[in-house]
C-alpha cells in the first residue's frame, strides 16, 4: 500500500495534530498551566482553522481507491465548519473554566475535536464503510459531552436519550446498508450508483434507501426523526447545544447531499426526491407548529433548528450544482445566526441561570448589546433584509425554483409559507426584549466575559458582513 | 482629467455626514460646525479647481474647435441586472454641471458659515451639519450623474434630505407638517418622473444621458412611432419625467409645498428652497435638452406652465405678510421664468438663446436668492418674527444687512448693472424672439416682480418704524459669520451679470457672444423702474393707500393673500374625495377581509399546533417507536407509488 496517499488527507491530519498537542497539554501540563488550556485551543485551532484557507487545500484529489476524494467543495464546507467551531470554543471558554466543569475542560475540548474529526470523515468519505465510522465517531463522543453537566438531572436524561435513540438511528441505518450491499455487492457510492442503475429496481432498494434517510435523517432531525431534539438540546450544556444545532448539522446535511447525489444520483426523480419532498414539508412544518408553541429559549432553538434543516434540505431536493453552493452558504450563514443566538443565551445563563423567553423581557434596557445581537440573530433566522439569513434563504429557494418541475414551486411556497409563522416566533423573542420593557426586568444588568464578547462579536460581523460581501456566495457559486 | 478630486468632491460631505450623524452626539458645537465648514471649504476649492479646469484648460477631452464636450470622468458599474439594464455610478462633466459646480458648493459653505452664527446654540446643532452634508452629497451627485437613473437616485436623496431639514425642529407641528407636505408632493410628482424614466429606457434601453442626447433622432425612431393615448410615448415620457422636475421646481399645481418649506431653518431656505434643490428641474430640463428639441408638444407644456406660474406667483408674492413667504413665492416665479426660457428655446432663434439665458438665470438667480434669504435670516434673527409687520425703519438700525438686501432687490427687479438684469433680458429676448405673446406676458411678471420685491424691502426697512424697546437689545447687524456671506454674495450680484455667459454654457457647446437688445433692455428697465416707484410711493411711508387699494378689489386680495385657495382644493380633494372615497372602503377591506384571513391562518397555525403536541410525548420508547414507523412508511409510500 502507498502510504504516502495518507497526505491527501491533509486537513485530518492537521486536525489530529491539534487533538494531540491538546491531549498532549492537557495530560502533561502542570494544573496551573491547564486553565488556559480552553485558550490554548482556540489559538491553536485558530492556526489551523487559518491554514485550511490556503488555496492549495482545494485541489481534487482522491486516496484509497476512491473511499477518501478531496476537492475544492469539500474544502470549502470544512473550512464553514472550522470557523463555526471556533466560535463555539471561544464561546465555551468561561464555561469551561467555571468552578464546577474546570476539571473537566481538557476532555471537553479534545471530545469536541474528535467529533469534528468524525464529521471530516462523513463529509470526505466516499465509501459507507468510512461513512459509518465517520457518523460513529462523531455521535458517541457527543452523548458524553451532552452530560457534561454532571450535577443536572436533565444533562443525564438528555445523554441517555440521546445515546438510546443514536443507537437505534445506528441500527437502523446499518440494516439499510446491508440491504444495499446486498443489492449492489459494494460499498462504493460510485459503484452503488453503477449498480442501482444497472439492476432492476425493487421495492428492496427503496426501504433500504429510506432506512439510509432515516439514518442520516437523524443527525440532521428531519421530522419524524428528530424526537430526540428538543429534550436533548434543552437538558445538554448550552455550548453542546449550539454545537450540536449548527456543526454537526451542518456536516450531515453536506454528507446527506453526497451521498443522495453520488450514491443514489440515479434513483432522484423516482424516489428520493419524493421522500425527500413529504420530509421537508414535514420538517419545516412541524418544526414550526412546535416551536410557536415554547416558551424555553433552548427548546424554542431545537425547534427552529429543526425546521431550519427543512430549508437546508431545499438545497439538496435542488439536484443541482447551485443547490449545493446554495446548501454550503445556507450552512455558513446558519452558523453565525445561530451562535449569535446560543452566544447570548449562554451568557445569560451563565451570568443570570435564566433560561425562559419570559426572562428575557426587558433585556433591551438591562444588556442593550446582547438584546441587539439576539435581535441581529432573530432577524437573519427569520430572512429578513438586509442581514445575511435573507439572502441564504433567497438562494436556497432560488436554487430549488431553478430545478424547475411545478411540485418544487408548490415545496417552495410552502416553504414560504412557514416563514411568515416563523417570523413570528422569532419576533416573539424580540417583542420580549424590545417591548415588553415595562414589567420587572428579570435579567439583572451584567458584564459577560471577553471570550463571550469575542464570540458574538465575530458572529454578528458575520450576519452583517456576509449577507453583504457577494464574493464570498460568488465563490461558492465556482465550487458548486 | 484624474477621478481623484471629482471623487473626492462627493466623498468628503458623504464622510461628514456619516462623522457628524454617528459622532456629531460627543462632539462640542463648535467642533461639529468646523468640521462642517472645513469640508464644504475643501469641497468649495476642489470643485472651483474642477470647474476652472474643465473651461479654461484647454484639453482636448473638454473642449474642440472651439466646441466644448462632455466628459466622462468615471463611471462605474452598480449594478448589473441584464446586458442592457445596467445602473451605473459616475461623474459628467459638461458645461452645466461645471456651472453647477460652481453654484452649489458656493452657496452650501456660504450657508455652512453662516449657520455657525444663526444656529447658534440651537439643538442638534452636529444634526444639523450632517444634514447640510447630506444635502450637498446628494444635490453634488444630482448634478454630476452620467445616466438618468444615477440622477433619480441623488434625485430621492435630495428629496430625503431636504425633508430632513424642513422638519428640523422636529417638536413644531407646523415644521413637522411641513416637511410631510414637501415629501408627499416632491415624492407624487417623482411617481411621475420614474413612470418616464421607465418608458424611456424601456425603448432605447439605456440609461446614460450621453446615449439618449447625443443621437434624439435615434431615440425618436426607437420608439417605433408608438402612441399612448393620442400622443407618442417619447411625448408621454418627456412630459412625465417633467412632471418630476414640476414638483421639485415647485411648478402649479405642484407647487404647494414650497411655501411650507420655509418653516425649516432660514439658512436651509437659502440653500435648498431658492439657490439649489428647487432648480433641479430645471437642470433636468436643461439636461436632457435635445431630447426635448424632438417633442414641439413637451416643450410647449412647459412654456405653459412656466407661464402660469410666474404669473400666479408674483400675484401672491404682493398680499404675503412673512417675508420668507414672500420669497418663496418670488423663488417660484423665478423659478418659473428659467422654465419658461427653456420652453422657448429654439436652435432656430439665436442658437437655443432660451437655454443659456435659463442657465445664465440659474447661475444669478442662486446667487441674489441666497443673499436675499440670508438677509431675511438676520432679520429674523433681529426682531425674532417672520412678519414685516413687526419691523419697519430697521435701516438705521442694520446698515449691512439694509444694503446688501437691497443690492439683492435691485439684482431681481433687473437693474442695470446689477446680474439679474443681464441674466433676465436674456430670457425676455428669447421670449420675445418665439413670440410676441410670451415676450409681453413674461415683461409684466418682471414689472411686478420688481414691485413685490421693492414693497418688501420699503416694508422692512421704511415705513413706520415700530418700538423695538420691549426687546432685549435694539435690533442690530449680525456678527461676522453671519454678515461675511452677505457681503460675499453681495459682491457677487453686482458683477455675476457682466459674465460672458453664451461662452461657457451654450445648449450644443457652441461659444455664443452674448447681445443685449437695447429695445427689450430698455422697456424692461422702464418696467422695472415702475414697478419700484409704485412701491416708493406706496410704502415708502406709513399711509393708507395699500389698504385703501386692497379694499377697491377686496375678493382678489383676500384670493391672493390666501395663495388662490390651492391648499384647500388640495385638502379638499385628498380629505373629502380620495379618504372618504377610496381610503375608507380599501380600509374596511384591510380590516375585515385581510385581517380576518391572517387571523384565521393565526387560528389554524395555533390549532393545529396544540393538536399534534403528544407527539413530543417525552418517552424516548415512544420515539423510537415514530422513527421506526416513519423509515418504514417512507418506504413504503415511495415503493407504492412507484410500482
Amino acid at each position: 500500500m502507498d502510504y504516502s496517499q495518507f497526505l491527501i488527507m491533509k486537513q485530518e491530519i492537521g486536525l489530529l495534530i491539534v487533538f494531540l498537542l491538546v491531549f498532549l497539554y492537557d495530560t502533561f501540563a502542570s494544573k496551573k498551566a491547564t486553565g488556559v488550556l480552553p485558550a490554548v485551543t482556540c489559538c491553536l485551532f485558530a492556526i489551523f482553522t487559518a491554514l485550511g484557507f490556503i488555496p492549495c487545500m482545494g485541489i481534487e484529489n482522491d486516496a484509497f481507491e476512491g473511499m477518501y476524494q478531496t476537492s475544492a467543495t469539500v474544502t470549502a464546507i470544512k473550512n464553514i465548519l472550522n470557523v463555526g467551531m471556533l466560535i463555539v470554543m471561544i464561546q465555551s471558554i468561561k464555561w469551561a473554566n467555571s468552578e464546577f466543569q474546570a476539571i473537566r475542560r481538557g476532555e471537553f475540548y479534545e471530545l469536541l475535536l474528535v467529533t469534528l474529526f468524525g464529521m471530516y470523515l462523513m463529509i470526505s468519505s466516499r465509501h459507507f464503510l468510512l461513512f459509518v465510522i465517520g457518523l460513529e465517531t462523531a455521535s458517541l463522543p457527543l452523548a458524553a459531552m451532552v452530560a457534561f453537566n454532571k450535577n443536572r438531572y436533565e444533562s443525564h436524561e438528555a445523554a441517555v436519550k440521546y445515546i438510546l435513540t443514536a443507537c437505534f438511528s445506528s441500527a437502523i441505518f446499518l440494516f439499510g446498508l446491508s440491504l444495499v450491499y446486498g443489492l449492489a455487492g459494494s460499498l462504493y457510492y460510485r459503484e452503488i450508483a453503477m449498480m442501482v442503475t444497472g439492476s432492476g429496481f425493487g421495492a428492496m432498494i427503496i426501504v433500504a434507501l429510506a432506512f439510509v434517510i432515516g439514518g442520516v435523517g437523524f443527525k440532521l432531525s428531519l421530522v419524524p426523526f428528530h424526537l430526540w431534539t428538543a429534550d436533548v438540546y434543552q437538558g445538554a450544556p448550552t455550548n453542546v447545544t449550539s454545537y450540536l444545532s449548527v456543526i454537526s448539522k451542518g456536516a450531515a446535511a453536506f454528507a446527506f447531499l453526497v451521498i443522495l447525489t453520488q450514491a443514489f444520483g440515479t434513483l432522484y426523480s423516482k424516489a428520493w426526491e419524493w421522500m425527500l419532498y413529504g420530509l421537508i414539508i414535514l420538517t419545516i412544518t412541524v418544526g414550526n407548529l412546535f416551536a410557536i408553541r415554547q416558551r424555553n429559549m433552548k427548546r424554542f432553538l431545537a425547534f427552529s433548528s429543526i425546521s431550519q434543516a427543512g430549508y437546508i434540505m431545499l438545497g439538496v431536493i435542488a439536484d443541482n450544482a447551485m443547490g449545493t453552493s446554495a446548501l454550503m452558504y445556507y450552512i455558513l450563514v446558519y452558523i453565525f445566526s445561530n451562535l449569535a443566538a446560543f452566544g447570548v443565551i449562554g451568557a445569560i445563563e451563565n451570568n443570570c441561570d435564566k433560561g425562559d423567553m419570559t426572562d428575557y423581557n426587558g433585556l433591551s434596557k438591562t444588556n442593550p448589546r446582547l438584546a441587539f445581537t439576539m435581535m441581529l440573530a432573530m432577524f437573519s433566522l427569520a430572512g429578513i433584509p438586509p442581514f445575511a439569513g435573507f439572502f441564504s434563504k433567497f438562494f436556497i429557494f432560488t436554487s430549488a425554483i431553478n430545478q424547475g418541475s411545478t411540485a418544487i414551486y408548490v415545496l417552495v411556497l410552502i416553504a414560504l409559507i412557514n416563514t411568515i409563522i416563523s417570523l413570528y416566533y422569532y419576533l416573539l423573542v424580540v417583542k420580549a426584549m424590545y417591548i415588553n420593557t415595562d414589567g420587572e426586568c428579570p435579567v439583572g444588568t451584567f458584564k459577560s466575559a471577553c471570550s463571550e464578547r469575542l464570540a458574538m462579536w465575530i458572529c454578528v460581523a458575520g450576519i452583517i458582513i456576509i449577507g453583504l460581501a457577494s464574493p464570498i456566495y460568488d465563490y461558492l457559486l465556482t465550487i458548486g | 482629467m484624474d477621478f481623484i478630486i471629482p471623487l473626492l468632491i462627493l466623498a468628503i460631505p458623504l464622510f461628514n455626514f456619516l462623522l457628524l450623524g454617528i459622532g456629531g452626539v460627543k462632539m462640542s458645537h463648535r467642533l461639529a460646525g468646523t468640521i462642517g465648514c472645513i469640508g464644504m471649504g475643501t469641497v468649495l476649492v476642489l470643485s472651483y479647481y474642477t470647474a476652472f479646469n474643465y473651461f479654461f484648460s484647454g484639453n482636448e477631452a473638454f473642449i474642440i474647435d472651439g466646441v466644448r464636450k462632455a466628459a466622462t470622468i468615471f463611471n462605474v458599474t452598480w449594478l448589473e441586472f441584464t446586458k442592457n439594464l445596467v445602473i451605473k455610478l459616475g461623474f459628467l462633466l459638461d458645461p452645466i454641471s461645471a456651472m453647477m459646480l460652481i453654484v452649489i458648493p458656493t452657496i452650501s459653505f456660504m450657508v455652512h458659515v453662516y449657520s455657525l452664527g444663526y444656529m447658534k446654540d440651537e439643538k442638534g446643532f452636529q444634526r444639523y451639519y450632517a444634514f447640510l452634508s447630506l444635502f450637498s452629497f446628494s444635490m453634488l451627485g444630482l448634478v454630476v450623474a452620467t445616466n438618468i437613473f444615477q440622477m433619480y437616485i441623488f434625485w430621492e436623496l435630495v428629496g430625503a434630505s431636504s425633508y430632513l431639514l424642513i422638519g428640523f425642529f422636529y417638536t413644531l407641528p407646523s415644521a413637522v407638517s411641513a416637511s410631510k407636505k414637501a415629501f408627499i408632493v416632491t415624492r407624487f410628482a417623482d411617481l411621475g418622473f420614474l413612470i418616464g424614466i421607465l418608458i424611456l429606457s424601456f425603448y432605447t434601453q439605456t440609461f446614460n444621458f450621453a446615449d439618449l442626447t447625443n443621437n434624439p433622432q435615434n431615440v425618436l425612431l426607437s420608439t417605433g412611432g408608438a402612441t399612448f393615448l393620442g400622443g407618442s410615448v417619447l411625448t408621454w415620457a418627456l412630459v412625465l419625467i417633467f412632471t418630476g422636475g414640476m414638483g421639485k421646481s415647485a411648478m402649479m399645481p405642484l407647487h404647494i409645498w414650497l411655501p411650507d418649506a420655509m418653516e425649516g431653518p432660514t439658512p436651509v431656505s437659502a440653500l435648498i428652497h431658492a439657490a439649489t434643490m428647487v432648480v433641479a428641474g430645471v437642470y433636468l430640463v436643461a439636461r436632457m435638452f435635445p431630447l426635448y428639441l424632438m417633442e414641439e408638444f413637451a416643450l410647449q407644456f412647459i412654456t405653459v406652465v412656466g407661464a402660469i406660474t410666474a404669473l400666479y406667483a408674483a400675484i401672491v408674492a404682493c398680499t404675503q405678510i412673512d417675508i420668507k413667504r414672500v420669497l418663496a413665492f418670488s423663488t417660484i416665479s423665478q423659478i418659473a421664468f428659467m422654465m419658461v426660457s427653456l420652453g422657448v428655446a429654439r436652435p432656430e432663434h439665436h442658437e437655443a438663446l432660451g437655454y443659456m439665458a435659463s442657465m445664465f438665470h440659474l447661475f444669478t438667480h442662486a446667487m441674489f436668492k441666497a443673499l436675499l434669504f440670508l438677509g431675511a435670516g438676520a432679520l429674523i434673527h433681529a426682531v425674532h418674527s417672520n412678519n414685516y409687520t413687526a419691523m419697519g425703519g430697521l435701516r438705521k438700525y442694520m446698515p449691512i444687512t439694509h444694503w446688501t438686501f437691497l443690492i439683492g432687490c435691485l439684482a431681481i427687479a433687473g437693474i442695470p448693472p446689477f446680474s439679474g438684469f443681464f441674466s433676465k433680458d436674456e430670457i425676455l429676448s428669447a421670449c420675445y424672439s418665439q413670440s410676441m405673446f410670451w415676450g409681453v406676458w413674461m415683461s409684466i411678471v418682471a414689472g411686478m416682480t420688481a414691485f413685490y420685491m421693492f414693497r418688501l424691502y420699503f416694508l422692512i426697512f421704511w415705513w413706520d418704524t415700530p418700538d423695538y424697546s420691549h426687546h432685549h437689545h435694539k435690533p442690530h447687524d449680525p456678527k461676522f459669520a453671519m454678515s461675511f456671506p452677505l457681503l460675499f454674495l453681495a459682491t457677487v450680484s453686482v458683477f455675476a451679470g457682466f459674465i460672458p455667459f453664451g461662452e461657457f454654457v451654450t445648449w450644443n457647446g457652441h461659444e455664443y457672444t452674448i447681445h443685449l437688445n437695447t429695445v427689450i433692455a430698455v422697456t424692461s428697465v422702464v418696467i422695472a423702474l415702475l414697478g419700484i416707484g409704485a412701491a416708493y410711493v406706496m410704502y415708502s411711508k406709513k399711509n393708507e393707500w395699500p389698504a385703501r387699494l386692497a379694499g377697491l378689489v377686496p375678493w382678489l386680495w383676500t384670493a391672493a393673500h390666501h395663495r388662490f385657495y390651492w391648499d384647500e382644493i388640495y385638502l379638499f380633494i385628498t380629505h373629502k374625495i380620495i379618504f372618504n372615497g377610496i381610503c375608507r372602503p380599501i380600509a374596511w377591506f384591510d380590516r375585515h377581509i385581510i385581517d380576518g384571513t391572517m387571523d384565521g391562518f393565526a387560528y389554524i397555525t395555533n390549532k393545529a399546533s396544540v393538536a399534534i403536541k403528544g407527539f413530543q410525548s417525552g418517552k424516548v420508547q415512544m420515539y423510537v417507536w415514530w422513527y421506526l414507523i416513519g423509515a418504514l412508511l417512507l418506504g413504503a409510500i415511495t415503493a407504492v407509488c412507484w410500482m
